[in-house]
């Protein structure tokens, strides 16, 4: 068990030194910096903010330089806003996003869970075809026109929430609703096939058999084992969470780091870019860590012994 | 001591009634018999025969219109859907039919050449890994782990930021992005299938009558573990379509005045409060492709997967 933590622990760690190295370098692959767009630029001026951003000396040196300050948590200014430094705008704008991210965790799984396990009970009846019709369309429908259609329908049609902004719970929930969209689907639908594949197991029978009431089964035998997959999903939940903020910070004009990442993107701010990405991949192998071990506490039935 | 028979013990057998020993069911291959339940299967067959309505719609379509997607035409913006105008014009003037249908055309293309390269290279990885075994393939495969324990979005973001080019319309970088960055699903599949298939008699009678390592892989390996290549293959279409209009969302697809159906609805985006069919459309569209694609894959993975037979 500890050692298991112990290697995952190495393991997270050479992951995320190798995405940092891949990011870094992808990062200055991008050909003209960020200073070649302003022509009118005069040629000792432009040296001169090259020298100020260190871009003048050679990869090796500022991949060394970069990594000395990254122990340091110091991701460097920002290219395009100029007293302005990456681990501030993290710092600034990342608990708007994570306020998100969370309500829209807890309604895929307040919503996910209880669909799959009524679609699982009653499979073939109704319900069950109305629930996996749901899941179909919260798979395929993409976040952005889900996102797109609740604005237009509860903000422009029906102005029951702010158009713009953030502060208040108003803001959060449409938002929050768009980007829960498809993890609910997944999530019902993970629920549903696990808990159809524990229900045929002689352990569910003998419970039955014993005289239990179906509630009992269901609730105290059979869910314990049928969510295990569900652990397994959060992880890919709390990734599609994040990459969903992209467009839905967007779309609801909320001033979160998802939103910033892509203004980033479009001024080739290229620290942000790298330094937004580094954090985002930190964030997400920190959370699969965490994911994996909680995985091994609650299924009693894995031994790593790899 | 020995047992005494008599003749009397046996009695010759009847004659054979007409057909009683023969095979009734004449033996299928496995593709006839996916085939065959791929054909039983109602949701299957329908969104296949959607998927082709739509790529024979849209390479006909833009061909036998009178409008084009890129001429502008400032007179005519924003008219409504009419007889003129399927799906009405955009903020230039431009038939959003016309383009809805070319940006389809895109959105296929990007989907058909990122699952083809994906093919390509998760099938060499994973053959690879799996048919070299040991330190080969536990190097090849934690390398695999990194790369997909990132969600895809990030690393095409970062593709297109470093290959992005003024010049040109931006496909040959999507194309790029995305091929390289899906085959990590295919080629843990393949190296799944491999480890098993390698163990079996086939290949030790190939090995034996001096087949090289590469002749193995791609002659005796892969194609025997097509049906589960093929289903991961149709479900990274959607995915593919998918990143792509995520891409065209935030800025960084296809460069105007090339539209896929991504950045259609990105544009929309600016006036759809007072035009709703602007998005309406394009975004429908994508919503009937995902699904079409999503469903069949569903199918065809209860057709091909051997494990799903009951």
């Amino acid at each position: 068990m500890g050692n298991y933590i112990f290697k995952r622990i190495i393991s997270s760690i050479i992951t995320l030194w190798a995405v940092i190295t891949i990011t870094f370098l992808l990062a200055h692959a991008i050909p003209g910096g960020p200073f070649s767009k302003n022509e009118k630029l005069p040629p000792a001026i432009r040296k001169q903010m090259e020298a100020r951003y260190n871009l003048d000396k050679s990869t090796w040196w500022q991949y060394k330089d970069y990594m000395k300050h990254l122990l340091k948590f110091d991701l460097g200014p920002s290219m395009v806003y100029k007293g302005k430094t990456v681990q501030r705008m993290i710092h600034n704008e990342f608990p708007k996003s994570a306020q998100l991210g969370i309500v829209a965790v807890l309604i895929s799984i307040l919503i996910g869970i209880p669909f799959g396990i009524t679609s699982a009970l009653r499979q073939g009846k109704w319900q069950d075809h109305t629930v996996m019709v749901l899941a179909t369309l919260g798979i395929t429908v993409p976040s952005f026109v889900f996102a797109t259609l609740l604005y237009y329908f509860f903000v422009v049609k029906l102005g029951w929430f702010p158009s713009r902004g953030w502060g208040s719970a108003a803001h959060v929930v449409l938002p929050a609703i768009a980007l829960a969209g498809s993890p609910t689907a997944s999530i019902s639908r993970i629920t549903r096939s696990s808990l159809l594949d524990v229900i045929r197991q002689d352990y569910i029978r003998t419970a039955k058999a014993k005289g239990l009431p179906d509630k009992v089964v269901v609730y105290k035998h059979a869910l314990k084992n049928a969510l295990i997959p569900v652990v397994t999903y959060l992880g890919p939940l709390i990734a599609s969470i994040l990459t969903g903020s992209f467009v839905i910070e967007k779309i609801f004009v909320i001033p979160g780091l998802g939103s910033e990442f892509v203004d980033s993107i479009g001024n080739r701010d290229y620290t942000v870019i790298l330094g937004v990405t580094i954090f985002f991949a930190t964030f997400l192998i920190i959370c699969n860590l965490i994911v994996d071990i909680v995985y091994v506490l609650v299924d009693p039935r894995i031994k790593y012994e790899k | 001591m020995e047992a005494k028979l008599d003749k009397n013990c046996f009695e010759p057998l009847k004659a054979e009634k007409n057909g009683e020993n023969e095979i009734v069911k004449p033996s299928e291959t496995y593709w006839q018999d996916a085939w065959r339940r791929l054909k039983e299967n109602k949701v299957a067959m329908v969104s296949l025969c959607v998927l082709i309505f739509l790529v024979v719609l849209c390479i006909v379509g833009p061909m036998v219109s009178k409008y084009d997607y890129y001429t502008n035409d400032l007179t005519k913006g924003y008219l409504k859907p009419s007889k003129e105008h399927y799906f009405g014009t955009d903020n230039l003037g431009r038939d959003l039919y016309v383009r809805v249908l070319t940006g389809t055309r895109i959105s296929f293309s990007v989907g058909i050449v990122a699952a083809a390269i994906n093919f390509i290279i998760g099938c060499l990885y994973g053959g690879i890994a799996g048919f070299y075994g040991g330190m080969t393939d536990n190097i090849m495969m934690r390398i695999v782990d990194i790369i997909y324990s990132i969600p895809t979005e990030l690393y095409v973001i970062l593709l297109m930021v470093a290959l992005k080019d003024k010049s040109g319309n931006g496909l040959l970088n999507i194309y790029i992005a995305l091929g390289i960055s899906y085959w990590t699903g295919m080629a843990r599949i393949v190296r799944g299938q491999i480890l098993t298939l390698k163990q079996q008699e086939f290949i030790l009678a190939a090995k034996s009558l001096g087949a090289k390592n590469s002749r193995l892989i791609i002659k005796h390996l892969i194609p025997n573990c097509m049906g589960p290549i093929i289903v991961t293959l149709t479900m990274s279409i959607p995915s593919a379509i998918f990143t792509e209009s995520f891409l065209s969302f935030i800025g960084l697809g296809v460069n105007a005045p090339i539209a896929s159906l991504g950045s259609l609805c990105s544009d929309s985006l600016q006036y759809y409060r007072q035009y709703p069919y602007t998005l309406f459309f394009p975004a429908l569209m994508l919503c009937i492709m995902m699904l079409a694609f999503n469903l069949f894959g569903d199918g065809l993975r209860d057709a091909l997967d051997p494990k799903m037979r009951k």
